[in-house]
């Protein structure tokens, strides 16, 4: 790159305010991916930190596709579930979003409703699921924080009070509210579906939380069951609005993605084409096409690689600047992914642009300027 | 090594017809020998400087450096730039300098191009930039030099190679007659020193009391040779 370094120098006013650019479009790219990941996690981390690898659904209409909000199993579901061979284990599990009230409170929570001996109870201090009593509440993080509420105070759903048993240092939480945790009788009982169970009548939940060995038939227990199982990873567009805010929030990135690259490619367009007659000189003085387009994407690759670096670092300093503000997830994913996507799809636009090298005539050297 | 342009003839497609550039043209520049090209705006004297240097493929005949044949009408792009780059040095009509390098740089420049470092050229290229009188002015970029200055690193820039054959188009055109007669005259005398044919194309027939012979080209070809001006 002995030319292309130079140039870098000599030319600096210009390819600073293109690193500019890149450095903004970077910033953009990778914080909007952070918040992307951060609102997921949002509205999702109930389902994806479950400790269960499926989770089988029952639409009021077979073959709809699966909801939460939908979905309603029963006892006879969920006791099939646990006899299918290859199930380690089948936990009933409610989910609802409803309110919560303290006195000096009144928040939007998910209510996780967990039988007692669940697998999929509450992780405790120790590292293992706890049963929740009946009468009790435990709370995560975020909606102890919310409500105010600590072990021993009362908290209000559905005008059923539930003492808090516990808080956790986990935050986990469901199409953007936080997670709070109850019997599955409690979760019945406080009407977050429907009308309050009458005492008595049968037991019924959101899903059944699956943990299986690999060699289980989830097809075949599915058509048997009457359910729908999911992994719990694709479980996460079950959950309304997650699909949608997801799919809008990829799309920009995509389109910052596609005029990261048309950036690029204009500038390397004006810019190649702004030294034609340089390249000509150099091919009529024995350089070859290969060392001209080697040279000029080093160019772009040195612009690109510093202004995508300078972007992420600034844009991670950003994320974390804000994270008790908006909801961020800054992760090797969320900054490396779109950095290398950026400076891949920068060097796309910029090959693109550069390929004229190949069509620069070095008999133009000749022609006076 | 002698340069021989053997019955060399150019055509320009030129819309549904031809233009003939250069018609049979036979010409021979012995080693270290200077040979000015004059002739009118549009002659084809530099489409006749353009074949020499394989910077275009001539229609019908050959370029001969000592006995290889280097540039007929088949020769492909990549063993032309081969060509140019280890056996001909070139200076164009304006000096045609690279912006962002020094006049040091755009000697070192051709190192590199051949896949050297480019300090391994830095004493010869020093040497040459005393040889054109810039030496002072090796650290400046083309910005910083007057335009003769510019025109001296270019021809510096030629010779770094020790090229066997300079071709050299109108140098003078953008200097005065002195400048361009001092210019024509470091060519034909760095030209006698490293043995390299060259072919000089001008316009002003008053600058080239150096050179040891003068062809003159009217409508794509030689006319009879005339006897060279000694000053
Ligand atoms: N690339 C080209 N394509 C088509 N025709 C060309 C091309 N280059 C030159 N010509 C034509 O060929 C003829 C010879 O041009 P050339 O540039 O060789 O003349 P010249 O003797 O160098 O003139 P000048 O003294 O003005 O530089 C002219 O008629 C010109 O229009
Ligand atoms: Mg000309």
């Amino acid at each position: 790159m002995f030319v292309a370094l130079r140039d870098l120098k000599h030319a600096r006013g210009r390819f600073i305010l293109m690193s500019m650019v890149i450095v903004l479009i970077t910033v953009l790219v990778t914080f909007l991916a952070s918040l992307t990941a951060g609102l997921a996690r949002e509205s999702t981390s109930a389902v994806t930190d479950l400790p269960a690898d499926h989770l089988a659904f029952s639409m009021p209409t077979p073959g709809d596709p699966p909801e939460f909000i939908a979905s309603r199993v029963d006892a006879d579901q969920w006791e099939g579930w646990a006899d299918v061979d290859g199930v380690v284990s089948a936990d009933p599990l409610g989910v609802a979003t409803t309110r919560a009230e303290t006195p000096g409170a009144t928040v939007s929570v998910t209510a996780l409703g967990v039988a007692a001996g669940s697998h999929v109870a509450p992780v405790r201090e120790d590292g293992t699921p706890g049963d929740v009593d009946p009468g009790t509440i435990v709370l995560t993080r975020a909606a102890a924080d919310a409500l105010d509420a600590h072990v021993g105070d009362a908290v209000t759903l559905g005008g059923t009070r539930l003492t808090v048993a516990a808080t956790l240092d986990t935050d986990q939480s469901f199409s953007h509210t936080p997670v709070v945790w109850m019997t599955l009788d409690d979760w019945q009982s406080i009407g977050a579906r429907g009308a309050a169970r009458a005492p008595g009548a049968a037991v019924s939940a959101t899903v059944v939380a699956l943990t299986t060995s690999g060699t289980a038939d989830l097809a075949g227990a599915d058509a048997a069951l009457g359910t729908t199982t999911l992994t719990t990873s694709d479980a996460r567009s079950a959950v309304s609005s997650f699909t949608a805010e997801n799919l809008s929030l990829t799309t920009m990135q995509a389109f910052l993605l596609v005029i990261s690259a048309l950036v690029a490619g204009a500038f390397f367009t004006v810019w190649t084409i702004s030294r034609s007659g340089d390249l000509a000189v150099l091919k009529a003085l024995g350089a070859t096409t290969r060392y001209l387009l080697r040279d000029a994407l080093g160019q772009a690759a040195v612009l690109l690689g510093g202004g995508v670096t300078i972007g992420a670092l600034l844009s991670a300093a950003a994320a974390a600047a804000l994270s008790g503000v908006v909801p961020i997830a800054v992760t090797p994913t969320t900054s490396l992914v779109p950095a290398v996507s950026l400076i891949l799809l920068g060097l796309t636009g910029a090959g693109v642009a550069i390929a004229r090298i190949a069509r620069i005539d070095p008999h133009a050297a000749l022609a006076a300027r | 090594m002698d340069l021989h342009l053997d019955h060399i003839t150019l055509v320009y497609p030129d819309g549904d017809t031809h233009l003939t550039a250069v018609d049979d043209v036979h010409l021979t520049i012995p080693a270290g020998t200077t040979t000015a090209l004059l002739g009118p705006s549009g002659a084809g004297k530099s489409s006749l400087l353009a074949v020499a240097a394989g910077l275009t493929r001539p229609t019908r005949g050959t370029v001969t450096i000592g006995d290889d044949v280097v540039f007929t009408p088949g020769t492909s792009v990549a063993r032309a730039t081969r060509v140019r780059l280890e056996r001909i040095g070139m200076v164009f009509q304006s000096p045609r300098l690279l912006g962002s390098l020094t006049a040091l740089e755009q000697l070192e420049l051709h190192a590199h191009l051949r896949g050297e470092r480019p300090a391994a050229v830095r004493a010869r290229s020093m040497d040459l930039l005393a040889a054109v009188g810039v030496a002072d002015h090796a650290g400046k970029r083309p910005a910083q030099l007057s335009g003769g200055q510019r025109q001296r690193v270019a021809i510096a820039r030629a010779l770094v190679r020790r090229p066997e054959v300079l071709l050299v188009d109108e140098p003078t055109s953008a200097l005065d007659h002195d400048r361009g007669t001092q210019v024509v005259e470091l060519i034909t005398g760095l030209a006698r020193e490293l043995g390299a044919a060259t072919l000089l194309v001008s316009h002003d027939a008053s600058t080239l009391g150096t050179v040891d012979a003068i062809e003159r080209m009217l409508d794509a070809r030689l006319a009879h040779p005339a006897p060279p001006a000694r000053a």
